[in-house]
């Protein structure tokens, strides 16, 4: 009876849609970073231009068409879809058509799919007779790994459609996107988040999901996920599946769900790197690192970090050893040559730092003099 | 039984683990969850990644994941071209090795998971899953083409498709492939644990083996485990368990080191053609490129002069770069040992001048 009266329209209205709160129901398996997506406009954290300007236009302003730029988990779709759910409500579905880089976006998809999309004429008026904007929105979502021939295809539809159409591009690198693009839409930069607004966030999920976990892990969980707000939730959903029930996150899970490398390994990396140790002293140490299978990218970022901190070292060298971390980290990517590219840099890391300049200036004129040409005799 | 030890002694369930303990207890209470996500496992070889694998495996599906049978599935590429790559399948999984179809791995990345992905499971019971899982092996020998095909079809067939990614190194896997994976690194074990498994074996076969020659194995294999059984076994088939014998080095070292030798000993036009020789041989053995590379660099590191150390690398790094680029392996290498000969030859020029 007590079921049947809730449910009948004599109950009360449905709680009013918490904003950011989780929804009684618990909705199937759906992963955090969907489940606690912003609703609303104002839930998002920072970027406070961007959420001005969709707020004077949810008030009725017009739309411009928008660039979001920034770093990835800094809230540009979360904030393009929100919006768009406060214009339409329940005409969302069909105002809105959302590609995003998993999708086919080559040239024949802007020419078709988009221009009838952008064609069709929308409504002023919703369902439910409330006021929204004639508008449809196109969100382009990773638009810097569209094409340039596709984003050349978009300038002319952009501009013939604006009655009807507004675009909307996402993107990390706003140096990708084709300059006719950029001055068509308003840009906007997205800022990596304050880690503060990080932690809050993540303590409310813990509190609506019964996560434990200590502040001070969370506090590192932030931190090392560097502003990326999604990879942070994601992590720390992780960290709870991997747990279970009712125990506490421990900060080597944490370690391990953001492939973090310990900073012993590092330091004694870099303590190798800086005297001059023997030869089998490193290779004998790579091959540990090897063993241990830390993430060697990592061990990368976490070299670069210590190089631009140390300061007993002449800027013209540190300079030289970063170009030759960027070579071997770049070089490592590509391949499987980890170990070839960790040990030539420690090597060149070792000559530099010990070698006078003059001297390996002179190697260096000597090198480039000498070719395989000259040959074997 | 005539199993060979490896096979015999494999844990089969995530509880019966020797090393590694809390991971698999983790492993475990994400199984129990229900919301299983992508896996990327990662390790180097002989630590136990496929072990744990068919441990998540059995743990999510029970005994039926263990009735496999091995099926080929030919692929059509664009280009008309027939693919045909062998796959190990049980009725809820589906294991294969992607990069065994060269630069076709994007084509056989996209149609095997989108076969898989759109036949849905029918009769979901107590203990069966609504997803199937595919098993891809060695990911990081994925071309980047086939990388980003991976992370399209990831998200589009989650629903009824989960991926267990399998790799010894994650530098070449693209991030938006990890970030949609969880992480489970395997270290390799450590040589205590070695010892201890030998010996646990050893006690189970009735074969009484010194401690010292144990412990001796275990340093030797450089935590690969499935070397250290292996050997072991050797040691008990011919009956010499001698606590100071002798172990046998696996003879592709030992012919990597005789072909630095060659190549230190004399720098000439005949030599390149006997190390030619000597890395088609390799080649042709199945020895990955990257281990050639590494334990020939590492030879010839050590039996070099400090001087030209730091060259030699960057030479080393530049070719194997290339080598990655490239698909013809055997060109960089030859590439890199004769620029390597005539600089070591340079050098014992320079040395010899001053006298």
């Amino acid at each position: 009876m007590q079921a049947f009266l809730k449910m009948g329209k004599l109950g009360e209205p449905s709680a009013s849609p918490s904003t950011s709160g989780a929804p009684k129901k618990k909705t199937k398996n759906l992963p955090w970073v969907e489940k606690y997506r912003p609703k609303t406009v104002e839930d998002v954290v920072e970027q406070r231009e961007a959420v001005s300007v969709l707020q004077q236009c949810i008030l009725g302003a017009d739309l411009p068409n928008l660039l979001f730029y920034g770093p990835p988990g800094t809230g540009k779709t979360s904030t393009i879809l929100a919006a768009a759910r406060q214009l339409f409500g329940d005409l969302y579905k069909e105002r809105i058509l959302e590609l995003n880089a998993s999708d086919e976006r080559g040239i024949q998809v802007i020419r078709e799919k988009i221009k009838t999309f952008s064609q069709l004429t929308a409504n002023s008026s919703r369902a439910d007779g409330k006021l929204c904007p004639a508008l449809k929105i196109v969100i382009l979502d990773e638009a810097d790994a569209m094409t340039h021939a596709a984003q050349a295809a978009l300038r002319r539809t952009m501009e013939k459609e604006t009655k009807t159409t507004r675009f909307c591009l996402l993107c990390n690198y706003v140096s990708r996107i084709i300059e006719p693009l950029t001055s068509r839409c308003t840009k906007f930069r997205f800022k990596p988040l304050n880690q503060s607004f990080v932690l809050e966030r993540l303590q409310e999920i813990c509190q609506v999901e019964d996560v434990l976990i200590n502040d001070d892990i969370l506090n590192v969980l932030v931190k090392e996920s560097g502003g990326d707000m999604r990879r942070a939730i994601t992590a720390l959903q992780s960290c709870a599946n991997l747990k279970g029930k009712g125990s506490h996150i421990t900060l080597e899970n944490v370690y391990e769900v953001l492939t973090v490398v310990p900073s012993k390994w590092v330091n004694s990396f870099w303590d190798l790197c800086k005297k001059p140790s023997d030869i089998k002293e490193i290779i004998q140490f790579i091959d540990d690192l090897e063993q241990q299978a830390y993430p060697i990218q990592k061990v990368y970022e976490h070299l670069n970090d210590f190089l631009m901190d140390s300061e007993n070292i002449d800027d013209r060298l540190k300079s030289e050893i970063g170009e030759k971390l960027a070579e071997s980290s770049f070089r490592s990517s590509c391949g499987r040559g980890d170990f070839t590219n960790l040990l030539d840099f420690a090597v060149h890391t070792q000559e530099i730092l010990t070698e006078p300049l003059e001297r390996r200036r002179m190697q260096a004129l000597e090198n480039a003099k000498f070719t395989t040409i000259l040959g074997l005799s | 039984m005539s199993l060979l030890w490896v096979d015999k002694y494999r844990p089969k369930d995530l509880s019966t683990l020797d090393y590694h303990t809390q991971q698999a207890q983790e492993l475990k209470n994400l199984v129990e969850h229900g919301d299983f996500p992508h896996l990327l496992v990662y390790g180097p070889s002989g630590a136990g990644k496929k072990t744990r694998i068919m441990c998540i495996l059995k743990e999510l599906f029970g005994t039926g994941v263990e009735r496999l049978k091995s099926e080929n599935i030919t692929v059509t590429t664009p280009s008309n071209k027939k693919v045909e790559i062998m796959t190990i399948n049980s009725n809820y999984h589906i294991e294969i090795n992607p990069s065994d179809a060269g630069i076709y791995d994007r084509v056989v990345v996209m149609d095997l998971i989108k076969k898989i992905a759109q036949s849905q499971q029918i009769a979901i019971t107590n203990n069966q899953r609504e997803f199937k899982v595919v098993v891809l092996t060695e990911v990081d020998n994925l071309t980047k083409d086939a990388q980003h095909a991976l992370r399209r079809t990831m998200e589009k067939y989650s629903r009824n498709c989960r991926l267990i990614l399998c790799a010894t190194s994650l530098s070449p896997i693209i991030p938006a492939i990890q970030s949609r994976c969880l992480p489970i690194r395997v270290p390799a074990p450590t040589i205590e644990e070695i010892s201890t498994i030998i010996s646990k074996i050893c006690k189970k076969e009735d074969t009484a083996i010194p401690a010292t020659l144990i412990e001796k194995i275990s340093k030797s294999v450089n935590g690969n485990l499935r070397r250290a059984i292996l050997i072991c076994e050797a040691c008990k088939v011919e009956n010499n368990l001698q606590p100071n014998r002798e172990l046998p080095e696996p003879d592709w070292k030992v012919f990597i080191k005789q072909t630095a030798t060659i190549i230190t000993h004399r720098q000439s036009i005949e030599n390149i053609m006997v190390v030619r020789e000597h890395l088609y041989e390799l080649l042709a053995s199945g020895i990955p490129p990257e281990i050639i590379f590494k334990e020939l660099i590492t030879a010839l590191v050590l039996k070099c002069d400090k001087q030209i150390i730091p060259q030699v690398l960057q030479e080393a790094s530049t070719y194997e770069y290339r080598m990655w680029q490239g698909n013809k392996h055997i060109v960089h290498m030859e590439a890199f040992v004769v620029k390597f000969m005539c600089l070591y030859q340079r050098h014992l020029k320079d040395l010899l001048k001053d006298f």
